[in-house]
């Protein structure tokens, strides 16, 4: 065993100290590679074989499996293109390599928007993409496991972090959180307060751009005529309400069908950050700057598609 | 020269720490401490019989100048005993221990302490990989996650006041293996392997083999700090039932701890910290021990695979381990007899 280390020598300044410790650290090493070491079991060789992994599921650390993912696309897929006929534009902004933040206006009792999306990205770029929720949905049961195979990730800065910067993927987001769903018919397209900025934070630290997104036709596919606070305070879920869908179809299929309206996407330009990534802080009054642009981004886009829109069932 | 204090020598983490030095031949002299008799057949490692809160502790670091400390006394089962005995073990026993290591003029230089990721519990609201420095997002709510919050405080204390002593805490994700007993590896030896409707969490291991090679590790390249132990790779709880051959039966999602009370009276607890454990799950991120060096033999998957094929050489052969019992007389001989002749010294 190598003599150990002087602690001096490790804070200190002097260069003969530094090379002592380096020293050490060399013996340190010739002790492991002289066998002499307390491990008892030998290190595997470099560039042995990656250790064996016998997986039975396809299942990411994230929940994610593409099985049962491909599984929801074809029971989806009648959905987006015959029942809300989902068209896009500017489809092509969406980077094809590389981490990119989609940050998108939210809307409907049952937000159509997010399988939309999702959905329309995975089938035209065959990307995969994780979608950051609200962490009610983890709590539910059946639900949760279903939404976490399918790709939804809890919204935590370090989750978002791990799958923009070191994972490189895709990561949708809804800024205004339960707030978008939540807001009554006659507040449809107001796009409510955008969080507390962390969407930007996060994109700022991982290095990656936001992408915004504008989507018409959701807000109409569920709207919410009536809320209860009382029941929802009871059940605890953001907003109990009461949706147009469930005096059409009544209220078992109302409550899970959504209206055939015309859905249409609209990607906007990539918005670059230009400060380094990896930083503890960023500057506040830049996060919330950035984040009102966003956000004011998407609503005109919103109201230029509003103002091209004839019809909520022909779009 | 090293000269190790190890407690919890009975246990089944501190008897093959004592075994795996014993084999080195660095390691000058090896205590064990412990409220029982060792289970393993020692050569050379001094036992030395205390109450569960270490009193005679301080005695004992003094008369025998140890320089190291391997503190593998914790308990993370709350199976295992009354929450009394726990609370006296984990967090009087820490206390004790370090007030003794602490005491001025005292010789230690080097601790680790064999904590769990229970530390940071589980929650809906956690990320899916638990950085050495995310804190936990919500109070304690378990017997054991409060006595380990307890146990890490004083270990921290300890380090802020001696900080020429190399300080280490491992915190190991759920452990399987061969040998080991825990709630989980009941729960997967039952007929069928008990989850809660509706959920399907995500799991970690670690063989109890990376166990001891990390205790060993961070010994010898004295690496103070905080340092996450488990395996790469998470899965779900379905599909650790899959690799072992088993179904699943769901339990209610409220009210668990009621339908395993009859398991309690068969022998097969599952504790309430593994209940909780059912519904979200934990994933600790590994990458801190390996940027130091360390090289994991087994990842999740892996320590599942050596755990199912260990519970099938048990079905067919029984149980493989030789039962030893401690002769205090016997080993009394062996070491301190004239009569034997010993090459360690020559």
């Amino acid at each position: 065993m190598a003599p150990r280390p002087d602690r001096t020598a490790k804070s200190g300044q002097d260069a003969t100290a530094a090379a002592e410790a380096l020293k050490h650290l060399q013996a340190v090493d010739d002790d492991l590679t002289a066998g002499r070491s307390l491990v008892p079991v030998a290190h595997p060789p470099a560039g042995a074989p990656p250790l064996h992994d016998p997986r039975m599921s396809d299942v990411d650390e994230w929940g994610r499996s593409e099985h049962m993912r491909s599984i929801a696309r074809r029971a989806f897929d009648p959905m987006y293109s015959k029942w809300f006929r989902v068209e896009w534009e500017g489809l092509e902004k969406i980077p094809t390599d590389g981490g990119a933040l989609l940050v998108a206006n939210h809307a409907a009792a049952i937000p159509s928007d997010a399988p939309v999306i999702m959905h329309g990205i995975e089938k035209e770029l065959q990307r995969p993409v994780y979608g950051l929720a609200d962490q009610l949905f983890k709590s539910l049961p059946f639900v949760g496991v279903l939404w976490s195979r399918g790709g939804g990730v809890v919204a935590h800065p370090d989750n978002a972090y791990r799958l923009l910067r070191e994972q490189k993927q895709l990561v949708l987001v809804f800024p205004e959180g339960s707030k978008g769903p939540g807001k009554l018919y006659s507040q449809r397209y107001r796009l409510r307060r955008f969080g507390r900025g962390g969407f930007i934070e996060n994109a700022m630290r991982a290095g990656v751009p936001v992408v915004p997104i504008a989507v018409v036709g959701a807000e109409e596919s569920m709207p919410i005529i009536y809320k209860n606070t009382t029941l929802a305070k009871l059940t605890g879920i953001p907003y109990f309400p009461v949706t147009a869908n469930q005096i059409v179809f009544g209220p078992f299929l109302g409550t899970v069908l959504h209206f055939p309206v015309k859905m249409r996407l609209k990607v906007l330009d990539p918005v670059h950050f230009d400060v380094p990534p990896d930083q503890d802080r960023y500057s506040k009054s830049r996060i919330m700057d950035e984040s009102e642009q966003i956000r004011e981004l998407i609503q005109s886009a919103l109201y230029e598609m509003l103002r091209d829109r004839k019809s909520v069932w022909f779009g | 020269m090293r000269r190790v204090l190890i407690t919890g020598l009975a246990t089944f983490w501190g008897g093959l720490v004592a075994k795996a030095m014993e084999a080195d031949p660095t390691v000058d002299v090896i205590i064990g401490l412990d409220t029982r008799e060792p289970e393993v057949e020692l050569e050379r490692t001094e036992y030395v019989r205390t109450d569960e809160n270490y009193s005679i502790l301080s005695r004992i670091v003094k008369a025998t100048q140890v320089d190291t400390i391997v503190h593998t006394f914790l308990v993370v089962d709350s199976t295992q005993m009354r929450a009394k005995t726990m609370h006296e073990i984990n967090v009087i026993g820490t206390m004790n221990l370090f007030a003794a290591a602490g005491a001025t003029g005292s010789s230690v230089r080097e601790v680790v302490v064999k904590s769990s990721s229970y530390i940071y519990g589980t929650a809906k609201q956690d990320p899916v990989w638990f950085t050495e420095e995310i804190p936990r997002s919500h109070p304690p709510k378990e017997r054991v996650e409060r006595s380990l919050e307890a146990v890490e405080g004083y270990v921290r204390d300890f380090a802020v006041d001696n900080p020429h002593v190399n300080v280490t805490m491992l915190r190991f994700s759920n452990v399987l293996g061969p040998d080991i007993v825990t709630s989980i590896s009941r729960a997967l030896e039952l007929p069928m392997v008990p989850k809660l409707a509706g959920f399907d969490p995500r799991f970690q291991f670690v063989h109890e083999e990376d166990v001891i090679r990390s205790i060993l590790f961070v010994l010898d390249n004295h690496l103070p700090g905080i340092y996450n132990v488990a395996g790469d790779g998470l899965l779900p709880w379905t599909e650790v039932a899959k690799l072992c051959g088993k179904r699943t039966v769901p339990l209610p999602t409220y009210g668990a701890q009621y339908t395993t009370l009859p398991l309690n009276w068969i022998g097969k607890p599952i504790g309430e910290e593994m209940l909780a454990l059912l519904k979200f799950g934990r994933g600790i991120d590994n990458r801190r021990l390996k940027e130091a060096g360390f090289q994991y033999n087994y990842t999740s998957a892996g320590t599942v695979k050596a755990f199912v094929e260990a519970m099938r050489l048990r079905s067919t052969v029984g149980t493989t381990t030789p039962t030893y019992r401690y002769e205090r007389d016997v080993e009394q001989f062996f070491r301190h007899s004239p009569a034997v002749v010993r090459e360690l010294e020559n």
